[in-house]
């Protein structure tokens, strides 16, 4: 096994010597007190700066403990603010694919829907963000369950419910169907909610790679399958297109 | 064929942003970055005109980069901008002198009342269909003319120019230094006190008012116009038209017919309402206004409500109170309580535009108890840019003789569902988002793109216009009336707080 990592290790002094005192230091200080160059220690506060684990005061220039430190216990973003930062990608998607757009994060043991885009043909439609929606029957479910092992491995404890002749209910089956999803990067939905309807759904990453939810297209099977039931190659491309947009204003793949 | 696209740029009070839309306005590309905001003084709000312009430099060429596209696959560039903002430069340096006094800024409040005491004070409004009021350019140019040493010769000679943000860009993105262009579009130079509402012309009468050189001044397009080609950050670009951002909400909204009505949520909150070929005259504190001006037609008139604080009370809520790490967290902690619990904030930071107009008017918290949470804290801030919007909805329907039927909307606040919600509630409406929130950058892609031909008329781009999103009002009539009538007496609790400085 190799060694530790020294810049980690670095990094990790920094935001102890932070977290202490007054908590507002000048780069120089921090230099001083761990017995760094001062460049080093400019290096790891740039990183530390870009993950949100330390702020920098415009006035002064000094450190101090970033706000991302203290929601790392709540590891997934706050949904409002995914929501905010989501919605210009989210309503281009919908415009290209002309279909219904939702994002999801996971919620007790199911995917809540934390925006949704109405289908662009100005039919009567209802806003359903707040709804829940069960995570191994749906693409977006599907796709956090893909990511999230803990997630995955309590939806394989419980209970799959049928809720349509296709719907995965065995846990064996659910498994191989989510390393699928890893390995193709998207999850298909086909008529395994409700019959007549399929969908498609990529991840949301964040910063280091996290998904931090799913977003995805949902509509008629015929529209969006061919006669197999598979997703058309065109859609999964600006699903997944519109995943990586909004993943990479959230400071993913950085 | 290779694709084409149209490019705008949106000069916000926060930010700037270059979006590039596809032939079905559809956004292809975004490339953003704030600008820094100073409060020297209580009331005084400032910007660097110069990192404005810094961050065009790095935008632009970003958002193309962004979608693998050229230079010559976009067919036009549309500029829209924060308005009223005022900036003064050297011609021969390109050197802004001090910094862009921002729209909210009430430095300028002693002035007015100076103002408001001349003898043909009256006229004013007839000729610009403006109150007065430290919201507009002149005062802060006036300010200018009468604090920086020098300054006044300087523009009687010719060696300074004003301009609002479009008008900066415009003359920078043109060559600057060299040769560029000093321009400005009707519905910017609408927002003066300068301009004659009906012939849209510099009128001699308010200049000598406000005793501004006329030197200084852009002159006026309409608002798709050739502004000229960049020379700068991306040359061979056409500048092919220039709005201020809500003249460009109203018009990305595709609100072409009379009657027509939408609201931005943005740093401020600003209702338009189409009045077609007509200039109405407000009696219930609506400011008359361009909507927009196409090339070669008569300019469409408009209603406006514009309301200073919404977006910026959260910003506040954020930044100076330190009670969330980002804007959206406002609703998170609003979810985290049932209601209000008895409190209200007015956040009269630059007194209160529309429809009261009280410059002297500051912000208060009321019905503060120990039960308050910052979770109520939260509602109210929420709830302020509701109650703020039923009292221009509400002039609105008594101006215009029209009673609004639902409520269209667009702008960074419309992300918050529980704010739209509150909305809809409060206005007792159905409120709709359209599918591009960025409305402003769609207006003015579409204006541009329509002075170029690359779309063909007003009804095609009527045809991208979808529902996205629309919320159902909920709240039961008591309940409402109830609530309203709280708010409006915590309104009445603000007027007067500012009062004249006093001597020394
Ligand atoms: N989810 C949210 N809830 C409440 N307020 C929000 C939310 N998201 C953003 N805001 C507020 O909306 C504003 C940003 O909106 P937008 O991006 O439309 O403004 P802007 O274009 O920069 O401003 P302007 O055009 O008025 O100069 C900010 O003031 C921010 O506080
Ligand atoms: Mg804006």
């Amino acid at each position: 096994m190799p060694g530790p990592v020294q810049a980690i290790e670095r990094a990790a002094a920094i935001l102890r010597l932070l977290a202490r005192g007054s908590g507002r230091l000048g780069v120089g200080e921090i230099a001083a007190s761990l017995d760094l160059a001062k460049g080093t220690a400019h290096g790891i506060l740039r990183t530390l700066h870009g993950v949100g684990f330390v702020e920098q005061d415009a006035a002064t220039g000094k450190y101090q403990l970033g706000a991302a430190l203290l929601h790392l216990g709540t590891s997934y973003l706050d949904v409002n603010e995914l929501r905010s930062r989501a919605i210009n990608w989210a309503d281009a998607l919908a415009a290209r694919s002309g279909e219904a757009v939702r994002i999801g994060t996971p919620l007790e043991g199911n995917a809540l829907v934390v925006h949704h885009v109405f289908r662009p043909d100005d039919t009567l439609q209802t806003l359903d963000v707040g709804t829940l929606l069960p995570l191994h029957a749906t693409a977006l479910g599907k796709v956090l369950l893909a990511y999230d092992a803990d997630l995955a491995a309590s939806a394989q404890r419980s209970d799959l419910p049928s809720l349509t002749r296709r719907t995965v209910v065995n846990a064996a089956a659910l498994s191989r169907a989510l390393a699928q999803v890893r390995e193709n990067g998207w999850a298909g939905e086909a008529e395994e909610f409700m019959p007549g309807e399929a969908g498609i759904a990529a991840p949301i990453r964040s910063y280091g790679g996290l998904v931090v939810g799913a977003i995805g297209i949902t509509g008629a099977a015929d529209r969006l399958c061919d006669g197999r039931l598979r997703p058309r190659p065109e859609l999964v491309t600006l699903v997944r297109n519109a995943a990586r947009a909004v993943s990479r204003d959230l400071g993913a793949g950085r | 064929m290779t694709q084409r696209y149209v490019m705008s740029i949106d000069q916000g009070t926060t930010s700037t942003r270059c979006i590039l839309f596809d032939q079905r306005a559809r956004l292809v590309s975004v490339a953003q970055r704030e600008q820094q905001q100073y409060f020297p003084q209580p009331g005084w709000v400032e910007q660097d005109a110069v990192e404005i312009w810094r961050n065009v430099d790095r935008i632009v060429p970003r958002a193309l980069a962004d979608a693998g596209i050229s230079a010559d696959q976009v067919m036009a560039l549309g500029i829209a901008n924060q308005r009223e903002t005022t900036v003064v430069w050297d011609r021969r340096t390109g050197t802004p002198v001090g910094r862009a006094i921002v729209w909210q800024d009430v430095r300028t409040e002693e002035l007015v009342r100076e103002f408001e005491r001349k003898p043909d004070a009256d006229t004013v409004r007839d000729r610009c269909g403006l109150p007065l009021a430290t919201y507009f350019a002149a005062p802060r140019l006036r300010w200018l003319l009468d604090s920086v040493p020098g300054l006044r010769d300087r523009a009687e000679r010719g060696d300074v120019l004003f301009g609002t943000m479009e008008t900066w860009l415009i003359w920078n993105l043109t060559g600057g230094i060299d040769g560029g262009l000093h321009l400005t579009d009707v519905t910017n130079a609408s927002r003066t006190l300068l301009m004659n509402l009906a012939t849209l012309a510099w009128d001699d009468e308010l200049l000598s008012f406000f005793d501004i050189p006329k030197r200084m001044l852009p002159e006026i397009q309409p608002s798709t116009a050739d502004f000229g080609h960049t020379k700068r950050v991306v040359p061979g670009l056409r500048i092919a038209a220039a709005l201020g951002d809500q003249h460009a909400a109203l018009f990305g909204q595709t609100c072409f017919a009379r009657g027509e009505t939408k609201c931005t949520y943005g740093t401020g909150s600003f209702l338009l309402m189409n009045t077609g070929r007509e200039l109405v005259r407000s009696t219930h504190g609506l400011l008359t206004t361009i909507g927009y001006q196409l090339g070669g037609e008569p300019a469409v008139y408009a209603l406006e409500g514009p309301i200073a604080v919404t977006g910026s009370l959260v910003q506040w809520f954020r930044d100076s109170l330190g009670l969330i790490s980002s804007a959206p967290e406002i609703e998170t902690l609003a979810r985290t309580v049932q209601d209000n619990g008895g409190c209200y904030i007015v956040p009269a930071f630059s007194g209160l535009f529309a429809p009261h107009w009280h410059s002297e008017a500051r912000g208060i918290i009321v019905g503060l108890t120990s039960y308050i949470t910052k979770g109520h804290l939260a509602r109210a801030v929420l709830e302020a840019t509701g109650w703020q919007t039923r009292e221009v909805v509400d002039a609105m329907n008594a101006d215009s003789g029209l009673t609004a039927s639902t409520l269209r909307v667009d702008g960074g606040m419309t992300a918050d569902h529980l704010l739209m919600q509150f909305i809809a509630d409060v206005l007792d409406l159905p409120v709709m988002r359209p599918i591009v929130a960025e409305t402003v950058s769609l207006g003015a892609a579409y204006a541009a793109g329509l002075g170029v031909g690359f779309w063909p008329d007003l009804e095609g781009l009527r045809r991208n216009w979808h529902l996205a999103a629309r919320w159902l009002p909920q709240l039961d009539a008591s309940r409402r009336a109830a609530e309203y009538a709280n708010w409006q007496r915590a309104v009445e609790l603000t007027f007067g707080w500012a009062q004249p400085r006093r001597p020394v």
